[in-house]
């Protein structure tokens, strides 16, 4: 009998292609490849040069997101460059034979939000796109990680990666959230205590009774952050969750193949007594809605807490580095959380912009007003969000209480479409990422939850949601 | 890809831990569809003003940095985005190798594909040559990719740690899919038996 075997070990071994004695790598076989604008045009300009193929355009999808207007009409583009990169998109796709969800589609949307809902990404598979945020993925049980684009045009070419093995990374959450704390807050809390570079090197499996508690859209969530932790990838093992989130979906199995699907996705988790390189533990019981109050994902704390002292840090790089982070913020030490006052509210990306995001989001500003001053919007997902939220009537609920309510795209999570935060202005953002100009050169960051964001579109300035009506 | 084996040149000391992508290159940049014309585009917003002036304390700036080619970082550098549009500004600003503690995993990979070297040092000889740099002025540092070592002033010797991997493809700058595509029969072979539903 083999010794235990992880879910990564299991992925790893059913992808090898061809091994490299030399070197240790291995050629590993990609499931599905995900294409957006951004990082492809010059990989197919790579393969035209050199008169390749694209091998398997069956395993490759495309979307159009991070340049895309979310107001109406988001045609034409007024940018002329963002224009030019979406054509080439367009035209790549029809020169290489790949399918593409486009602007045209009713089923566009973010590349990792549009993966999942349609049923392309699935356990057992290996995913990869020219996008860190690909880790989300990773929530079905499959091993999803972001590439670079010269690793896009390797993967046009030949279907297959060539990756050393990772080191693992067991992350147990165990207890139960409180309501209103949820899977943003969770992994916010894994970035603050184990940092930035935390788990460079590492594919993190994240375990325990809390995890299994999530549906699929929060277990994305916490995918979809492990690169804010350094890690390679994020999975969670399926389980009848899973399951159940996939069935009926358009490309999922179906019928008799369905079955087999099943009966193989149900070999893939962790078995017992199987080891990992390392192991944290958080128990998500006693934890607070977490804040960002600097410009990486690691400076974090909870709702409860204040604006620490750059002086309270161990070491000097560090204390030089939380300074600059105060002063790039414009904070001041021992400011409390709850004092922090917004100019804008994003609830999107794909971090938190999927039903569940909004229908949490929505339970929390119904029947209430953004605060004047404040400009919010919502931009969901994907059209297909879009469509099953007005469904359920949460647009009216966020343009009754003065919200803008978006077409899908990535939108201002980093803002290369029109939607940009301006220099100076404060946003409590459900996004990923709160480096500095990230948002808009000289815009300021506060990384959230989407319940988080609501209530601080409500009250002006961060609330400890826990003790919102209707929450609590 | 052009071949690396050792490089000398003048060092720039860039004192800072978890320089993410969004830095090395700001996202108005990713909208060009070329892999080139990337040096204005590097650390566009610690370098130039909103009007586009040289900021006079950013370090890259000071006229005895001037045509540097080693970067000297802090740990965790390139972390965050995959934009491999950061190796390419790094290398079109005239970059030849990167020094630091450690490097975000794709980073590291994107500089490797572009024959950037990332040569990751201990953290006491990261701090050492950080200082030695900053101490001398017109400094040089020599990354030996071949004796896998950084040599700086003041007779510091590093070892580089890098997977051989990543090391020889530096070393030979081959065009890696031609080199995949040998294994043609065995992704054809795997295609036969690959478990699809």
């Amino acid at each position: 009998m083999s010794a235990p075997s992880t879910l990564y070990d299991k992925l790893w071994r059913s992808h090898v292609v061809a091994e490299e004695e030399a070197t240790g790598r291995a050629l590993l076989y990609v499931d599905l490849h995900l294409v957006h604008e951004v990082t492809s045009p010059q990989a197919f300009s790579g393969l035209r040069m050199a008169g390749r193929r694209v091998r398997r355009p069956d395993l490759t999808l495309a979307t159009i997101d991070h340049n895309v207007p979310t107001d109406e009409p988001i045609l034409p583009i007024a940018d002329a460059m963002s224009a030019r990169q979406v054509e080439a998109l367009e035209q790549n796709c029809r020169d290489f034979g790949v399918p593409l969800h486009g602007l045209d589609s009713d089923r566009r949307g973010i590349v990792h939000v549009i993966g999942p809902e349609l049923g392309a990404t699935q356990p057992g598979k290996v995913v990869v796109c020219g996008d860190s945020h690909t880790s989300t993925h990773g929530a079905f049980g499959a091993l999803a990680f972001g590439i670079g684009t010269s690793e896009v045009e390797h993967v046009l070419a030949t279907q297959c990666l060539w990756q050393a093995r990772s080191r693992q990374m067991a992350v147990e959450f165990s207890g139960t959230f409180a309501p209103g704390v949820g899977a943003k807050d969770a992994i916010l809390r894994l970035i603050g205590e184990i940092g930035t570079g935390g788990a460079t090197g590492h594919v993190i499996e994240y375990r325990g009774e809390a995890v299994r508690a999530m549906g699929m859209e929060a277990r994305m969530t916490l995918c979809n952050m492990s690169i804010e932790a350094g890690a390679r990838a994020g999975m969670v093992a399926p389980d009848d969750t899973t399951y159940a989130y996939l069935e009926g979906r358009p490309m999922a199995p179906a019928g008799a193949a369905w079955e087999r699907a099943l009966a193989y996705w149900q070999t893939l988790p962790t078995d017992p007594g199987a080891v990992f390189d390392t192991t944290v533990r958080i128990d998500v019981s006693a934890l607070e809605p977490q804040v960002t109050w600097g410009t990486n994902p690691g400076m974090v704390t909870g709702v409860g807490g204040t604006v620490p002292d750059p002086a309270d840090f161990p070491t000097p790089a560090q204390q030089e580095a939380a300074a600059r982070a105060l002063a790039y913020m414009d904070l001041r030490a021992g400011t409390p959380i709850t004092d922090i006052a917004v100019d804008r509210v994003f609830i999107g990306s794909c971090t938190n912009a999927r039903l569940e995001d909004l229908r949490a989001a929505a339970q929390v500003v119904r029947g209430r007003r953004v605060r004047d001053g404040v400009r919010a919007m919502v931009v969901p997902g994907s059209q297909g969000v879009r469509r099953a939220a007005e469904r359920e009537g949460l647009d009216r609920i966020f343009r009754d209480a003065g919200f803008e309510w978006r077409q899908s795209g990535c939108s201002l999570c980093l803002g290369m479409n029109p939607d940009l935060l301006r220099p100076g202005e404060r946003c409590a953002s459900t996004s990923n990422r709160n480096f500095e100009g990230r948002q808009g050169p000289g815009g300021r960051t506060h990384l959230v939850s989407p319940v988080m964001a609501a209530a601080a579109a409500v009250a002006g300035r961060f609330v400890d949601v826990r003790t919102w009506p209707g929450v609590a | 890809m052009e071949p690396f084996r050792s490089h000398t040149g003048l060092a720039v000391p860039l004192d800072r831990a978890n320089v993410d992508t969004d830095q090395i290159v700001p996202k108005r940049f990713l909208k060009s569809i070329e892999r080139t014309g990337f040096a204005d585009a590097l650390f566009a917003d610690w370098r130039f003003d909103a009007d586009g002036r040289p900021r006079p304390d950013f370090v890259l700036n000071l006229e005895r940095y001037r045509g540097a080619s080693v970067l000297v970082a802090g740990a965790n550098f390139g972390c965050g985005s995959s934009r491999e549009h950061a190796p390419w500004a790094l290398r079109d600003y005239g970059f030849r190798a990167l020094v630091a503690p450690s490097f975000a995993d794709i980073f590291r990979q994107n500089c490797v594909q572009n024959g950037l070297v990332p040569a990751q040092v201990g953290e006491e000889e990261a701090r050492a040559l950080m200082a030695a740099v900053e101490r001398h002025e017109g400094a040089t540092v020599t990354v030996d990719l071949e004796a896998r070592r950084v040599l700086g002033p003041d007779g510091i010797v590093a070892e580089i740690a890098i997977d051989e991997a990543a090391r020889r493809r530096l070393l030979e700058g081959a065009d890696e899919i031609a080199l995949t595509l040998r294994h043609e029969a065995a992704i054809a072979a795997y295609e036969e038996r690959r478990v699809a539903f």
